[in-house]
């Protein structure tokens, strides 16, 4: 095979005339002005990226290299949409064997026979045949994708909001992608045909060359000097053509990877970079396209208009006016068209990019819970930017009413509800007044463990309930466990994911400062967004924080509690709270609490783990509603009693409140029941005895 | 155009535990926080969005102790340009009336063409002194406007009438409106904004700036006392069968003017 | 013995309760022998004004088509020089939204002081004396008017006062003409009623709520009749919302509507936190609901415990009995 190969090497341009010109001229003309085009198109593009604001992300080099290996070159995110995910999969792995032929013709404009440095002799032969083995699978995948664009629609593919298709862009770059292949396959299958060779190595070009069978070798040349041209034409289009469309992904996806936001992802990105918190700044957020960070610009260059973001995200699937993908989408054409590649950029004022492009309601509708980043293949992050949007509409006074009541509260009170501060510490007492065995702690006064109630638990009577179950497990086990009683305010987590930034410092202060003045250990929280604030919010403060799911399992793990069995043939399934898990990263702890309660019977939900599905509770919600078809809480309970549970099981105040709430608005009072991880471990460790819950 | 605003710092009850100070005419004021009064938000809204549309200046003046300063604060977070306060102990105790001749005075000088305030203040209620200053200043009043339109010299009111039915009025400017919850949304006025305008400028202003002494000094309405209504604990279950219980509740309502 | 002059309070073609109500309070303050008045402006007022004059000793009729539509400007105009001359110890207004509109401005034109939203009225020596609450009905006030030669005003809370009894006539009618030069300088373009199902129930003074305990849509009707025995707005909590029975505009709570009503009627609501945090402004808080545990209970001023099928019908019934 390889003898022939070797004298079937198709005698490119190189060795002839076209257009009148000497192939080499000719094809250097084309590749020189090809080469300009798309380095002033990237040039163009790349302008717009340095308009942007500063963003560091060149830390933490390994940390990026293996994000880059695993999820850009390791694909790693796309099998979780198995068909189009194994596509993709497919056809990046081609590109990347196809790219090496694609240069080797750009090779052969110039000098006939050219091969790679390497590829020459036996590993060229071998690489020709996984080549076009690898065409053909391609090609093969792009019929299936055409066919899934054409025939099978997934509804992904159409937004509700979309107001014009991308679709038109991606048949051009199958039908691309196809012709370089076809293209090629003519180019070498001409010369198989001229040698009268077929061969199972070379499966495409045998068959482009039955094809070709009986033209005259002189026909067989043209047809593959022009197949040859039409390849090294379509690549140099290509190149071009992939800035100014959707697909700039296939150049900007593997560098939007590696400079991906690091973890915690439940750190919010900082009003502006290299500023030190509470500067004064005149402005804060995003206003205008420029106030993005140069790596929010490119993460609009990068989307691939794939809709996975949209798909997972409940405020889109509960029908609010918010689809991420279109923030991306509708960012990227505002970007493209002040900024023309071409031409000037047009007069006139552009419309407001927050509040005509993106409206107000599409970015009040966001919980924040992270579920389109956390599935985007190229890393697009949403929450940041919805919330550096926000910091603008809080600057611009333009907060819904509802929203409003509370942050005026949170405020003037340190709590959303408008309670008094110094009822603060109420909940370690129970309406009979015994108490659960958390001390409120004065200033200087030390313990083990502090525990944070933020807000929720604190007021919410039923909430108030977890606090003292924990506290009671804790008083079990021995712990030593203090709160900061009328001292602690507001975390202030949701008041700077809403975007009120000044007020978060403030909380933020008072916390910090109420902390410094007792001696603790570590400090514990039952609400997943107060930890996330604590942990990551709180620069500064370097007492360790933890969830109480993770000092449960520590204590459980270390035989300092004993639950007895819960066998009451209820199904027990957990759902996992935003902030705990995708923020977070803690999906073990809660599950190593539930799997030592003897008898439990667990089933898992198919959106666990970092697949969860929000509450609704994020970003104040409880507090702001904004229109919806569903409530994300029963949507979550439908997924819940598909898994064939009855009980629901969370580690979030949040959670809990709207899973009770969906309870009874989809009647299901006699069937299902919520409850929290320490509620149901302090169940099991008093067989039953636990602490009334009020209705 | 340019407009006047007059609002006030009000305490925030809810939830409070109320306790009258022993001289009787004031709460004790440890446990409250306090605000702007919420009608005066919707009257400063109103304020700096005829601004906006129509160029002029907004300035906010306020009748009130040092703390006070708070509300013209906000104000001026919200858009107003200038503020004026109005700070004596003498008028510590002023009556609706006094109130309307301390603003009348802090607003003489500064010409306007529309004066607004709020309806009616949270903590004293009377809902009167708009009207009284609009008599004092000699310019016609509308007063609990739902809304608010300003074509040339004249403002176009819309306001709550009798029967629960809205009149639409024409008023000559100068002129005043209160402004009823609901004549707009208030913009959210964020910590930041606050600390935006810490530095600018306030006009303090004592009575006797004003020219306020003697017999101009004097209240028209005294203040005796404050007491608080007896104070029941949870609900009263009203017993015995269903009529027994609704003829008690029927009762109950006549009396509450349920009825 | 005291002249009492009371500012009458139309509604469309008829006189408000207010009218009736004033009129008691005049007659005590006016004490034995004294004579109460009452002013009546508009157009067209005659058969009012001869309906007043079944009640009230004198009538000041003000008929003139300049005084069509009531207007806080143009009626203190008018009503000025009568106070003037007229030696009035009280004016009393109903604090209603005319009431709101007019008396301040009447209040500095007639030089007298005015004393507002009044419970109780009644005398201290030679002064008006008045009954008010404050800090959203959490306090209440006692507030005396300075004594002056010409009186004093007053704003009186609807229902303070019971309506008093009045015959077929009476007192003598005079017409009154307005002041030369009168010149308001706003003028009423047009009257609108609030476009049907437009409810904005945080300005209402009575709201009967129903919460999740109705559990049905169909079953919304008995509460709904309820509400119109009352002559109460229906509002509702969450749940009801949820389950699209009722508009979102009729959400009390603190992710709804935060009303401050007079009176409050919670049917079927548990009175969960949300819910409890839109009520403002202390009303008489009523319950009805089937749990005895109900956290609303521990709010409310008063409360049945019972199954709110019976009771809803029960109450409307003896509602509707109680007003006719």
């Amino acid at each position: 095979m390889g003898a022939a190969l070797l004298l079937i090497r198709a005698a490119g341009p190189a060795s002839g005339r076209s257009l009148g010109l000497p192939g080499p001229l000719l094809h250097g003309i084309l590749l020189g002005a090809a080469l300009a085009a798309f380095a002033w198109i990237l040039a163009r593009r790349v302008a717009v990226l340095r308009k942007g604001a500063a963003d560091p992300r060149l830390d933490r080099i390994a940390e990026r290299l293996r994000n880059l290996l695993v999820i850009g070159f390791g694909q790693s995110r796309q099998p979780r949409y198995p068909v189009a995910g194994i596509l993709h999969i497919l056809i990046f792995a081609g590109f990347l064997v196809l790219l090496l032929r694609s240069l080797t013709l750009l090779g052969e404009g110039f000098v006939a026979g050219f091969a790679l440095p390497g590829l020459g002799g036996p590993a060229g032969e071998v690489y020709a045949a996984i080549k076009d083995w690898t065409a053909l699978v391609v090609l093969a995948c792009c019929a299936a994708a055409a066919w899934r664009r054409l025939v099978v629609r997934p509804a992904r593919y159409h937004d509700r909001f979309a107001v014009r298709s991308h679709g038109g862009e991606a048949y051009v770059i199958l039908g691309l992608i196809a012709t370089l292949m076809v293209a090629d396959a003519v180019y070498e299958g001409s010369a198989l045909a001229a040698a009268g060779e077929r061969t199972w190595g070379l499966p495409l070009a045998s068959a482009a060359a039955r094809a070709l069978d009986g033209l005259s070798p002189g026909l067989l040349r043209r047809a593959g000097t022009a197949a040859f041209w039409l390849h090294n034409l379509a690549l140099c289009f290509f190149g071009c053509y992939l800035p100014v469309s959707k697909h700039f992904h296939v150049l900007s996806a593997l560098p939007n990877v590696f400079l991906a936001k690091l973890p915690p992802h439940g750190r919010i990105k900082p009003p502006r970079h290299g500023t030190k918190p509470g500067a004064a700044a005149e402005e804060i957020g995003v206003r205008r396209l420029a106030d993005f960070t140069w790596k929010h610009l490119l993460d609009f260059f990068s989307c691939t208009d794939c809709g996975r973001c949209s798909d997972v995200c409940p405020a889109y699937a509960t029908g609010t006016p918010l689809s991420p993908r279109m923030i991306s989408i509708k960012c990227r054409d505002e970007a493209y068209a002040a900024n023309p590649v071409f031409g000037r950029p047009p007069a006139g004022e552009r419309p407001a990019l927050v509040g005509a492009i993106v409206t107000d309601a599409e970015l009040w509708a966001c919980t924040t819970c992270r579920a389109c980043e956390d599935v985007c293949p190229v890393t697009i992050e949403y929450v940041d930017k919805i919330v550096d949007m926000r910091r603008h509409l809080v600057d611009e006074g333009r907060v819904p009413a509802t929203m409003q009541k509370a942050l005026a509260s949170i405020e003037k009170r340190g709590n959303p509800y408008g309670k008094l501060g110094k009822k603060r510490g109420e909940w370690v007492a129970d309406a009979t007044g015994a108490e659960c065995g958390v001390r409120v702690l004065a200033r200087g006064g030390a313990a083990d463990l502090c525990y944070f109630t933020d807000s929720a638990t604190a007021y919410d009577p039923r909430l108030q309930a977890i606090g003292r179950a924990f506290g009671r497990l804790l008083a079990t086990a021995g712990a030593d466990c203090g709160t900061l009683g009328p001292d602690e305010v507001d975390s202030g987590h949701e008041a700077r994911r809403v975007g009120e930034e000044g007020l978060f410092e403030v909380l933020r202060e008072r916390n910090t400062a109420a902390l410094g003045e007792r001696p603790v250990g570590r400090i514990v929280t039952n609400d997943p967004h107060a930890m996330n604030a604590l942990a990551h919010d709180y620069e500064g403060l370097e007492t360790p924080v933890a969830h109480h799911s993770e000092v449960l399992a520590e204590l459980l793990a270390a035989g300092r509690l004993t639950p007895g069995a819960i066998a009451d043939g209820r199904t027990y399934t957990f759902h996992d709270p935003c902030y705990l898990g995708r923020h977070n990263g803690v999906y073990d702890a809660p599950r190593q609490v539930l799997a030592a309660i003897p008898g439990l019977r667990m089933v898992e939900m198919a959106a666990a783990r970092n697949r969860s599905f929000c509450c609704g509770g994020g970003s104040l919600y409880l507090f702001h509603e904004g229109e919806a078809e569903r409530r994300m809480g029963e949507v979550r309970l439908d997924m819940a009693a598909a898994a064939g549970a009855q009980v629901v099981v969370t580690a979030c105040p949040f959670c809990l409140i709207n899973f009770e709430d969906a309870i009874k608005t989809t009647g299901r009072a006699e069937t299902m029941e919520v409850i929290d991880l320490a509620e149901l471990l302090l169940r099991a460790v008093t067989n039953g005895k636990e602490e009334p819950r009020p209705a | 155009m340019d407009i006047i605003v007059c609002i006030k710092r009000v305490p925030n009850l809810a939830e409070a535990e109320i306790e009258i100070a022993k001289d009787g005419r004031r709460l004790v004021a440890d446990d409250l926080d306090w605000d702007v009064n919420e009608w005066d938000d919707f009257a400063i809204e109103a304020a700096v969005r005829l601004k906006e549309a129509h160029g002029g200046t907004v300035t906010a003046i306020t009748v009130g102790d040092e703390e006070a300063e708070e509300a013209l604060r906000r104000a001026l977070a919200m858009g107003a340009d200038a503020a004026i306060h109005v700070r004596d102990e003498l008028l510590a105790g002023a009556d609706p009336w006094l109130t309307a001749v301390a603003l009348q005075r802090a607003i003489h000088g500064h010409p306007f063409d529309l004066v607004l305030c709020g309806a009616i203040a949270s903590d004293g209620a009377s809902g009167h002194v708009g009207g009284m200053l609009a008599a004092l200043l000699g310019v016609p009043c509308v007063a609990l406007a739902t809304g608010l339109e300003v074509r040339g010299r004249t403002a176009l009111v819309r306001h709550e009438v009798e029967g629960g039915l809205e009149r639409e009025v024409e008023m000559a400017l100068p002129g005043l409106v209160t402004a009823q919850s609901g004549l707009n949304e208030p913009r959210y006025v964020s910590i930041r904004g606050i600390r935006k305008v810490a530095d600018m400028e306030i006009a303090v202003k004592t009575a006797a700036d004003l020219g306020l002494a003697g017999k101009a000094m004097e209240c028209r309405v005294r203040l005796e006392g404050l007491s608080l209504p007896p104070a029941g604990k949870g609900a009263e279950i009203l017993g015995g069968d269903v009529d027994t219980a609704v003829a008690t509740l029927v009762a109950r309502l006549h009396e509450k003017g349920g009825l | 013995m005291r002249r009492i002059l009371v500012v009458a309070d139309c509604v469309g073609p008829g006189l408000d309760d207010s009218c009736w109500e004033l009129l008691t309070a005049a007659r005590t303050l006016a004490g034995a022998g004294g004579r109460v008045a009452a002013a009546v402006l508009g157009h067209g007022v005659g058969a009012l004004a001869s309906e007043l004059a079944g009640g009230y000793d004198e009538v000041f009729a003000f008929d003139d088509p300049r005084l069509v539509d009531p207007d806080g400007e143009g009626d203190a105009l008018a009503l000025e020089p009568l106070i003037a001359r007229g030696g009035f110890a009280a004016i009393l207004l109903p604090h209603t939204n005319r009431g709101i509109d007019l008396a301040p401005g009447l209040s500095v034109l007639a030089g007298v002081p005015l004393l507002a939203d009044c419970l109780a009225l009644a005398w201290d020596g030679d002064a008006l004396a008045g009954t008010r609450t404050v800090y959203g009905g959490k306090v209440h006030a006692r507030v005396v008017a300075a004594a002056g030669v010409k009186g004093a005003m007053a704003t009186v809370r609807g229902g303070a006062f019971p309506a008093a009894a009045h015959g077929a006539a009476g007192g003598a009618v005079k017409a009154e003409a307005l002041p030369a030069g009168f010149a308001p300088r706003r003028h009423a373009i047009r009257t609108v009623a609030p476009a049907p199902g437009d409810v904005d129930i945080s300005q209402a003074e009575l709201l009967v709520a129903v919460g999740r305990g109705i559990e049905d849509e169909e079953n919304l009707g008995i509460v709904r009749e309820l509400a119109a025995a009352l002559g109460a707005e229906l509002c509702c909590s969450r749940p009801v919302v949820d389950k699209g029975w009722l508009p979102k505009s009729r959400q009390v709570g603190t992710s709804g509507v935060t009303v401050r009503p007079r009176v409050y009627v919670a049917v079927g609501i548990s009175g969960s936190f949300q819910h409890i945090g839109g009520i403002k402004g202390s009303p008489y808080l009523v319950a009805i609901n089937k749990d005895a545990a109900a956290p609303i209970f521990g709010v409310a001023d008063v409360g049945i415990v019972g199954d709110l099928f019976e009771v809803v019908p029960a109450l409307e019934a003896a509602v509707r009995k109680a007003k006719s």
